[in-house]
């Protein structure tokens, strides 16, 4: 056994140098696919993340009139934050607020005029609550609107509930990424699938030099497994190498991309790239072995038919 | 040993079978040879026994196995116990004399030590101690069936089947290969050969099946070339 294993690798190593030419072209259009490969995973990290980023920014923010008493809005508040579907509630004094609101605009001349205008505050106090599952703010929006309906007409608390309106916004934004990411996942199905079949038309070539080695060791009585084994393990050398090369090449581009991506997604692609490269790593070159070995066992079953 | 029970085979819908109804056996240490014109079913014959071809009807046995029921994977095994020889030689023009037969042998899950030991013996047999180290390239082809038959007797088969083994050969060398067949012969391997040559038969003096057209219509003890 550990005889036949021994000539297997042997005989494996001693393919992979013989045939140097065409391991390097299989191993070129390895990579090539494995490349796409890994710049769809990186792709898909950061609609990940960027969709994470907006079900963050998700919150329900109630406005409260602008002569609302504070003891009222304590109370709302307390009763929010007892709520089990809550996370935190902030508040937000109308001072505040104005600050903010001041700050945003300082540089549109009309808007600060208007509200020199006024002389007032018009803005009201706000309580801003984040739930601990997107799907549960369902749920504090409608004690939200219950509290609405037992308010005193005469003497009303909460001028606006603004979840409606974000809600949209929300669920296009997912359907875009959504959208994009089943979309990179069939081109990444196509790739893998057309560069299957270019490493097995690759790898093809190899075993066709080598045909008739194989109808000899059949007449000797080699068995199957005897006879696959230097070619599988050709695969996955191919598969090993063409994994370090994409590899290679994806380091670089995301070195690259990495500020850019921080700036865009407050999150930077290289970080990722550096911290998860065991993972990155073994998707790429597991694939790539994958492919490698089935592309050899299909080749070589071929002249092993009886 | 070997039985042939009324084993035919048609290839697509020809109207003639290669093989028609042929029974025969085979006993241990026998020398056969088969001889009739082209097409006349003698490598069907062949290949019907390594396996390499299954019989429309009829079955082969070695020994109490049938040929034709051994599971695919066990096939390589069973193969171990035949040794062939071809016209065309079927040798690696890459390796070496010694390399193609140690190739054989590897094959089969021999030690090295094994490997080292056996295959000079095996040259040495078919006397050829002297182009261990000769690619098939720099050998004629008397001594190219030689290294053929060295790499078929190394692995010690029960029986040596060889399809025209001196097709592709002038007389000397094809003298030498049948003296060679019969010292395997002698040293107790059954032999299988199939032959248009007539002088082969007369002179060799034993077996002889003549097939004509998918059947057998000749078997005699010690027979002659008769077409």
């Amino acid at each position: 056994m550990w005889i036949a294993f021994k000539r297997i690798v042997r005989a494996g190593f001693v393919g992979f140098w013989r045939n140097a030419f065409v391991s390097l072209a299989a191993i070129f259009v390895m990579a090539v696919s494995l490349f796409v490969i890994g710049s769809t995973m990186m792709v898909d990290t950061l609609l990940g993340v960027s969709l994470e980023n907006i079900q963050d920014k998700v919150d329900i923010n109630v406005y409260f009139v602008t002569t609302a008493e504070q003891t009222d809005i304590d109370l709302l508040q307390t009763s929010l934050e007892s709520l089990p579907d809550v996370e935190e509630v902030v508040f937000t004094s109308r001072a505040d607020a104005l600050d903010a609101f001041k700050e945003r605009h300082s540089k549109n001349d009309t808007i600060m005029q208007g509200l020199e205008e006024l002389g007032i505050n018009p803005l009201g106090d706000s309580l801003s609550i984040r739930a601990k599952e997107t799907s549960q703010y369902e749920n504090i929006a409608a004690f939200l609107s219950e509290q609405q309906a037992v308010e005193d007409p005469q003497k009303p608390l909460i001028d606006e509930v603004n979840y409606i309106k974000n809600q949209e916004a929300i669920n296009k934004l997912t359907g875009i990424i959504q959208a994009v990411e089943s979309a990179t996942f069939v081109i990444m199905i196509v790739l893998v699938a057309a560069s299957i079949l270019i490493t097995f038309n690759t790898v093809r070539l190899t075993v066709y030099t080598t045909r008739e080695e194989i109808s000899v060791m059949r007449l000797v009585g080699a068995s199957n497994m005897f006879i696959r084994g230097p070619f599988m393990l050709q695969g996955i050398m191919y598969g090993i190498a063409a994994g370090v090369l994409a590899l290679l090449v994806l380091y670089p581009i995301v070195l690259w991309i990495g500020p850019e991506t921080e700036q865009f997604f407050q999150f930077n692609l290289f970080n990722y790239f550096v911290s998860d490269f065991g993972y990155i790593f073994a998707v790429l070159v597991g694939t790539g072995v994958v492919m490698g070995v089935v592309s050899s066992l299909l080749a070589v079953s071929r002249y092993l038919r009886v | 040993m070997i039985y042939f029970d009324n084993v035919s085979k048609a290839y697509g819908n020809e109207a003639g079978a290669a093989l028609d109804g042929v029974s025969f056996q085979v006993a241990p240490k026998e020398f056969v040879s088969i001889v009739g014109h082209s097409g006349a079913g003698k490598t069907t014959l062949l290949k019907m026994l390594i396996a390499e071809d299954r019989p429309t009807s009829g079955q082969v046995f070695f020994e109490s196995l049938d040929i034709h029921q051994i599971p695919r994977t066990k096939l390589p095994k069973f193969r171990r116990k035949i040794g062939t020889v071809f016209q065309d030689f079927k040798l690696l023009p890459h390796k070496t004399a010694y390399e193609n037969i140690a190739f054989a042998m590897e094959a089969n899950g021999r030690t090295d030590d094994e490997i080292a030991d056996n295959v000079p013996q095996a040259l040495a047999l078919v006397d050829l101690e002297d182009k261990i180290w000769n690619f098939p390239g720099e050998l004629s082809g008397g001594e190219k069936q030689r290294v053929a038959i060295a790499r078929a007797i190394v692995n010690q088969p029960d029986i040596i089947i060889a399809d025209e083994p001196t097709g592709n050969l002038d007389p000397i060398a094809t003298y030498e290969v049948v003296q060679i067949l019969r010292k395997i012969n002698d040293l107790g391997t059954t032999v299988i050969m199939t032959t248009h040559n007539k002088g082969v038969i007369d002179e060799l003096g034993r077996r002889v099946i003549t097939m004509d057209e998918g059947k057998i219509v000749r078997d005699d003890a010690e027979g002659k070339y008769v077409l």
